[in-house]
């Protein structure tokens, strides 16, 4: 496919070439997006693209809805879905394909060797995303205490944590956060 | 959804791990949607609070497990996990589903507050009341990983978990990118594990 041809084929072949090299998730794809975005393909300024990845952060669903806001401002409706579709369509059909093979395997030697490895590389990577997503949410005495509290109740209650989501929108209302 | 709801996989005390239940398709389309419309701030503490905190559908262990494999295949990790397991439980049919359910809701979503925000700019009162948000989602998060981590720290004290502390430090405070991290400790980690198996 010619990526330049037209906007819709060029949000698909771009964005389905980029997921193919995101190992570790959308988030460590965000810089290689913003240099196709802004830089190689101009289609936004590196502001709208700041906004964007604002957006996608606080919209609920995953965070590779980054993508879909970028396919939305480059070509509307249509182009937010070819975006989507090429971030998450060749991955997922590589998911598929490699969890059948995982599981195959379940008792091999390689397997359980990697998986003994894989778990707590995967375990301090969730963990520094934790780290990430807390600073930048730190930005106040308020919020510190409010992680902390947060934290501590999802670990120790099984409340459903929508109730603190809806009490810390309301302390931020409250501009206490 | 109701809290106050048995939970198989939330049974205290020590015990064999019970065979974990097969979701129908319609459970899994409608669990994946609505992990994915609570998921404010990511949708990994939803996503195991469904499956291996209310619903049973995979142990503790098998989560990690999945969840390892799929940081590490290509494409977004929750994108990914989705559809390993909608296919480990029922077929092709299960992966679409899940995948459906966890990007549907929240693509429509995120298109109507694109529309929004090419309109009307940033409104002050949303962008404080997420403030809020953010902090308790970030807080959800920790709990989470608490969570993920605790088991593993049970059954093994190896030195292969220094790879996990190193991996938390040099990409959480240090800051390193992503694929340094993978190109240093993915062999050493594996290195580790292999000695430690012979």
């Amino acid at each position: 496919m010619s990526a330049g041809s037209s906007p819709l084929g060029s949000l698909l072949g771009h964005f389905a070439l980029l997921s193919l090299f995101a190992v570790g998730g959308a988030n460590a794809a965000i810089p290689e997006m913003h240099r196709l975005s802004v830089v190689a393909m101009h289609w936004m300024t590196d502001r709208q693209f700041a906004d964007m990845y604002a957006i996608a952060q606080v919209a609920p669903g995953p965070n590779v809805l980054i993508v879909t806001l970028i396919g939305y401002h480059v070509a509307g409706p249509i182009g937010a879905l070819m975006a989507t579709l090429g971030m998450c369509g060749p991955a997922s059909f590589f998911a598929f394909w490699f969890a059948r093979i995982w599981d195959r395997f379940r008792d091999a030697k390689w397997r359980t060797v990697l998986q003994a490895a894989l778990i707590p590389l995967s375990l301090g990577l969730v963990a520094a995303s934790a780290f990430v997503v807390a600073r930048a949410a730190a930005q106040s005495a308020g919020a510190v205490v409010l992680i902390a509290v947060t934290a501590a109740v999802a670990m120790f209650t099984r409340i459903n944590p929508l109730w603190l989501f809806a009490a810390a929108g309301v302390l931020g209302l409250a501009r206490l956060v | 959804m109701s809290d106050s709801e048995p939970s198989a996989a939330q049974a205290a005390g020590p015990r064999v791990n019970p065979p974990s239940l097969a979701p129908s398709l319609l459970q899994i389309l409608a669990s994946f949607s609505l992990i994915s419309l609570y998921g404010f701030g990511g949708v990994l503490a939803w996503s195991r609070r469904m499956m291996v905190e209310k619903r049973g559908w995979m142990t503790a262990d098998e989560f990690n497990d999945a969840y390892a494999m799929c940081q590490f295949l290509p494409g977004p990790n929750i994108v990914n996990l989705s559809v390993v397991f909608g296919s480990r439980v029922r077929g092709v049919a299960g992966a679409a589903l899940a995948l459906t359910g966890l990007l549907g809701p929240p693509v429509a979503f995120a298109s109507l507050l694109a529309v929004i925000y090419s309109r009307y700019g940033e409104v002050a009162a949303i962008g404080h009341a997420l403030s809020g948000v953010i902090a308790a989602a970030a807080g959800l998060l920790i709990a989470t990983v608490v969570k993920m981590t605790l088991p593993v720290v049970r059954v093994r004290r190896d030195v292969g978990l220094a790879v996990g502390v190193a991996a938390f430090v040099t990409v959480g405070p240090l800051g390193w990118p992503l694929p340094l991290c993978f190109a240093v400790l993915a062999p050493l980690s594996v290195a580790i594990a292999w000695l430690a198996r012979r």
